[in-house]
């Protein structure tokens, strides 16, 4: 029984770590969507800030990507 | 789940974890630091791929180049232009080791979307080991280009008052010392969800029977994305090292 | 899920569910990942990257070389040009100047073959109103002749007695005059 609850804890662990990466999604769309109304205002300006925009996108996902990690911790690790 | 029981229970038998064993290569159980594994086997396929894209194609030396020739061309020049507008003039001296990077990511992310691959940078260990790599190579090089002036890249002059710039160079030393973890685990991280979910999904097809068509449609999809992803990520692995590279070459805001 | 690793050998039954955090695998990992990385970065640093460096060099090279031979071409063809335009706008003015000294040739022949003419066409007139002038002036004494030839025929046939030659001519010649 004991094993029960806690296989539950780790379920509804894992399940609420996942609210997390829609912050990443958040935080991903952002990004873009600023990217993207600054492009098209300043067409001319956009090619040189491609590699920016990935910066931003990899640590807005990096926050997701460790969000998705603890709730494989809790699966399978805990 | 270490204490899992009822196993079998449910219908679907998905176990998306499994891609990520690692087993000896030619048979036996332990597993010892010089056992050849299935990492041992992709890792060297990796090294292999791209020997045969940069040096077996490019072996012409056409000067007008032949297909295989221009895609070596490509990549040479796809990541100097990068060193160069992020890192500088300086950053070229050290070309070689970002080109060794991003080949190596990049062919390790395609070759393990591979059916029946294993990925080798879908290990913590491996991206970890590249991505202390990087510290350990920028935080020296700052050191030995700069000495103790290195320590600016921590000091920021021009913040106002000086209890806000001991806050924030609190702040510049802890996400200086978090940039290895989160460097390797991005890398890591987004590979190893990709081919869980393309696992999962297939553990759907595989529980459906006739109605499987429409979890197949969704791992193409998927597989689609995780091919974008293989590149976006290599691609950022080696920018950030970039990024990182011109913090040691030229410290202070 | 843990349970399936179970299956797979069974040195994973202490591990957990998540290969990748299997420590035990560790070493073994790290060290293939560095003898691959090793070799990787020799392979590119010392073969590959200076072939395509050179390559990618060489073909700058033969490309500015080529632009440059181009250039250099260009400005001959230029040049050749220029040259020709020279040569035609002379020839042009050689012609023009060949033409007009023809003319101008021609005006002096001309003039010249036109005043000969004219000298000629004086010198005839003058001969024929010379002439003309004789002929009037001998038909006007042929007149006088025959007038008075007349006269004394007429004198003759009226007045026989008075007919005297002298006389008669001398009247006729009066009355002519006037």
């Amino acid at each position: 029984m004991e094993g029960d609850i806690a296989a539950m804890g780790q379920y509804i662990g894992a399940g609420l770590a996942c609210i997390g990466m829609g912050g990443a999604g958040i935080g991903v769309g952002h990004v873009a969507g600023n990217f993207l109304s600054g492009a098209l205002r300043n067409p001319a300006a956009a090619g040189e800030q491609t590699a920016t925009l990935f910066i931003g996108i990899a640590f807005a996902e990096a926050l997701g990507i460790f969000s998705f990690l603890v709730a494989l911790l809790l699966m399978f690790a805990v | 789940m270490a204490t899992g029981q009822d196993e079998g229970a449910s219908p679907f038998n998905i176990h998306p974890m499994d891609q990520f064993q690692i087993k000896p290569l030619f048979g036996g159980t332990e597993i010892h630091w010089y056992t050849p594994t299935n990492v041992t086997l992709w890792l060297f396929l990796t090294v292999a791929v791209i020997s045969f894209l940069l040096v077996f194609l490019s072996r012409g030396r056409a000067a007008v180049p032949s297909r295989g020739q221009s895609m070596a061309e490509m990549t040479y020049g796809f990541v100097r232009k990068m060193v160069e507008d992020v890192a500088g003039k300086e950053g070229l001296k050290y070309f070689p080791y970002i080109m060794t990077l991003f080949t190596f990511i990049l062919f390790a992310n395609l070759l393990g979307l591979l059916p029946y691959s294993f990925t080798t940078t879908s290990h913590i260990a491996v991206t970890g080991v590249l991505a202390l790599a990087v510290f350990l190579t920028v935080t020296a090089i700052g050191f030995v280009k700069h000495g103790a002036g290195f320590l600016k890249l921590f000091w920021v002059a021009s913040a106002p008052t000086l209890a806000l710039r001991l806050v924030l160079a609190m702040i510049e030393l802890i996400s200086y010392f978090v940039r290895p973890v989160s460097h390797s685990i991005r890398l890591g991280g987004n590979l190893m969800a990709g081919h869980a979910v393309i696992k999962v999904f297939a553990g759907f097809a595989g529980a459906l029977g006739v109605g499987a068509v429409v979890p197949i449609f969704a791992i193409v999809g998927v597989y689609g994305l995780e091919l974008l992803v293989a590149c976006i990520q290599a691609y950022v692995f080696t920018i950030l090292t970039c990024v990182y590279l011109n913090d040691a070459l030229h410290p202070g805001h | 899920m843990a349970t399936t690793t179970e299956a797979a050998n069974g040195a994973a039954d202490a591990a957990p569910g998540m290969p990748q955090l299997d420590f035990s695998t560790f070493p073994n990992q790290i060290f293939w990942l560095v003898v691959a990385l090793v070799a990787l970065y020799l392979i590119l640093s010392r073969v590959a990257l200076p072939r395509i460096g050179a390559v990618l060099s060489d073909r700058h090279e033969t490309i500015s070389n080529d632009l440059e031979q181009a250039q250099e071409l260009k400005q001959r063809a230029e040049e050749a040009e220029e040259a020709y335009k020279t040569a035609l706008a002379d020839a042009r003015a050689e012609a023009q100047r060949i033409a007009a000294d023809a003319r101008a040739e021609i005006q002096k022949d001309l003039d010249k073959a036109i005043a000969k003419a004219d000298a000629e066409i004086a010198a005839k007139s003058a001969e024929s109103e010379k002439r003309i002038a004789e002929i009037r002036d001998s038909a006007a004494d042929d007149v006088a002749i025959v007038a008075k030839d007349v006269a004394a025929a007429l004198v003759g046939a009226v007045l026989p007695s008075a007919s005297n030659d002298a006389d008669i001519a001398s009247a006729v010649t009066d009355r002519t005059k006037g």
